[in-house]
């Protein structure tokens, strides 16, 4: 049977380990050839150990594995000219992109003594980087004229204000309340042009970025944070693929009418407050 | 000086206590005539006591000593003909109508399997329905008097889906659905249409919240849901009457289909 996705190209920022090699693998499985990129490199501001070149290599591995082609490179979602090299070289092996997964992210939470510039750093790679994605990716899709969908990933964070009062928290949570307006400001401005745009707002999700040390800490330093981090369903995170199944809903045809939606896949999370 | 609603006359429904008779008070504070309504009658269906008719006259005694007139009647606001009798009585008397306040309601708790048919039938009919006929009866004075404002009293349960209150908080999201639909379909008339949300609120209404306890013993996730932001467990009536008259008064004239949350931060959480 074709997969949902069969013959088109997703371009997949963070796409090294965690929901975006989620979303790689879930993509792939439905017949979609991907252009992956990751910055494979510390950030100063973050306490937990980012992804490598091998978490990358381990990506490439797994969609080949299902027979479907892969582009993988490093590039920074901050630094434009290296994205865009990285975009072209994807588009050169595999053709013209259909479908954008802006899902490139850091966490600068921490407690005690706050790192240098994580506001600024928070605010460049999930907001500032998801712009340079969305604008490196449209021009192309737009000319070739066939539609496209676009999956910017939000967070609860970006709904409701849970910010646990570090300079790292406000950041995120800004920085994810402000792909909303984003999504939303593409979603009317690239509408004539077929291209549908779409964010999605996971709970906690069973990654690198949400379990590790500094984090649990972070979520344990205060009991009305860890109150209200509570999901409504019986779970406490969610897996990476259960982000991509929504993604991919969104990205497939079935969602051909879906634009400028806010999807939340949280576990009630949301609609507790 | 003259009040902020000085030569106004406003009509409020639930007037005979709690925040009706809040709203009835500050808004004459403010220079405005009352035209009150009340059931002044128990529900089978409602834990608490609802209001009586010593209430409603402690609201017409409460009015009078700010040197405003008041007509007040007894009146169910599900029934839109008696309902439309008190209103037209109180223009007749007072000789206009600006302000509506449709504010009464009453609120059960229960689990969902819970819910009896009579509980649900009674909240929809008082609470949304009551609203609908509040409208209804008062929108032909609004439109004589050239315009006006329409308060609709909903709920931080018009905006999250709380716990153990599913005929209320369906009540209070559809009356945010009438105030947004008759805020388009008035404006014409220079009517304005707005809902204030208030969280917990110090009246015999929201004592009957008390029955949440037991069941939030039982299940300690959905305690924080009605947890206010500001350290204020129950805001006072008064908090929501200056809310509600800042939508009644000129200050507001191009404020409309607002829901104006007087909630201590319980939606932002």
């Amino acid at each position: 049977m074709a997969g949902k996705l069969e013959g088109k190209v997703a371009f997949i920022t963070g796409a090294a380990r965690g929901q975006g090699r989620s979303h790689a693998i879930r993509l792939a499985a439905e017949g979609a050839n991907i252009i992956a990129v990751d910055i494979c490199a510390q950030i100063d501001s973050v306490a937990y150990p980012m992804a490598t070149p091998d978490d990358l290599a381990e990506t490439v591995k797994e969609v080949e594995a299902l027979d479907r082609r892969i582009v993988a490179n490093q590039a920074d979602v901050r630094d434009e000219a290296a994205l865009k090299a990285a975009f072209e070289a994807g588009v050169a092996e595999l053709g013209p992109v259909d479908i954008v997964l802006a899902n490139a992210g850091i966490a600068p939470m921490a407690l005690g003594e706050e790192p240098h510039g994580a506001w600024q750093d928070v605010i460049d790679v999930n907001l500032t980087g998801v712009f340079n994605t969305v604008q490196i990716a449209v021009p192309s899709m737009i000319e070739r004229g066939a539609g496209g969908a676009i999956v910017l990933t939000s967070s609860t964070a970006g709904i409701n204000g849970i910010a646990g009062g570090t300079r790292g928290g406000y950041g995120y949570t800004a920085s994810k309340h402000g792909v909303v307006g984003l999504m939303r400001s593409y979603a009317n401005t690239l509408a004539p042009h077929r291209i549908r745009v779409n964010s999605v707002h996971p709970t906690g999700v069973n990654t690198p970025m949400v379990v590790n040390e500094v984090m649990q800490q972070f979520l344990a330093s205060d009991p009305s944070l860890s109150n209200a981090m509570a999901n409504a369903l019986p779970v406490d995170l969610v897996e990476p693929v259960d982000i991509s199944n929504a993604i991919l809903w969104l990205v497939s045809d079935d969602a051909r009418y879906v634009t400028g939606v806010t999807l939340p896949v949280d576990a009630g999370f949301t609609n507790k407050k | 000086m003259a009040g902020r609603v000085a030569g106004k006359v406003a009509f409020i429904t639930g007037a005979a206590r709690g925040q009706g008779r809040s709203h009835a008070i500050r808004l004459a504070e403010e220079g405005a005539d009352i035209i009150a309504v009340d059931i002044c009658r128990d529900y089978d269906t409602v834990g608490y006591p609802l209001a009586s008719a010593a209430d409603l006259a402690q609201t017409v005694k409460a009015v009078e000593a700010l040197d405003r007139r008041i007509v007040a009647a007894q009146a169910d606001v599900r029934d839109a003909a008696g309902l439309r009798a008190a209103v037209d009585d109180g223009v007749a008397q007072l000789g206009r109508l600006d302000i509506v306040s449709a504010n009464a309601g009453i609120l059960t708790i229960q689990p969902w399997d819970d819910v009896s048919p009579a509980v649900w039938q009674d909240t929809l009919d008082t609470n949304l329905t009551g609203v609908w006929n509040t409208m209804v009866v008062s929108v032909p004075h609004l439109v004589t008097a050239g315009g006006g404002s329409i308060i609709c009293t909903s709920s931080t349960a018009g905006i999250k889906g709380l716990p153990y209150l599913a005929p209320y908080v369906a009540a209070k999201h559809g009356v945010v659905g009438i105030a947004r639909t008759m805020a388009n379909e008035l404006a014409a008339h220079k009517i304005r249409v707005n809902t204030v949300h208030p969280t917990g609120v110090d009246t015999p209404m929201g004592s009957g919240l008390g029955g949440l306890e037991p069941l939030l013993t039982r299940d300690p996730n959905l305690g924080p849901i009605f947890m206010n932001t500001l350290p204020v467990e129950k805001v006072d009536p008064r908090d929501i009457s200056n809310a509600v008259l800042f939508l009644a008064s000129d200050e507001a004239r191009y404020v409309t289909g607002l829901e104006f949350t007087v909630d201590a931060g319980n939606t932002i959480r």
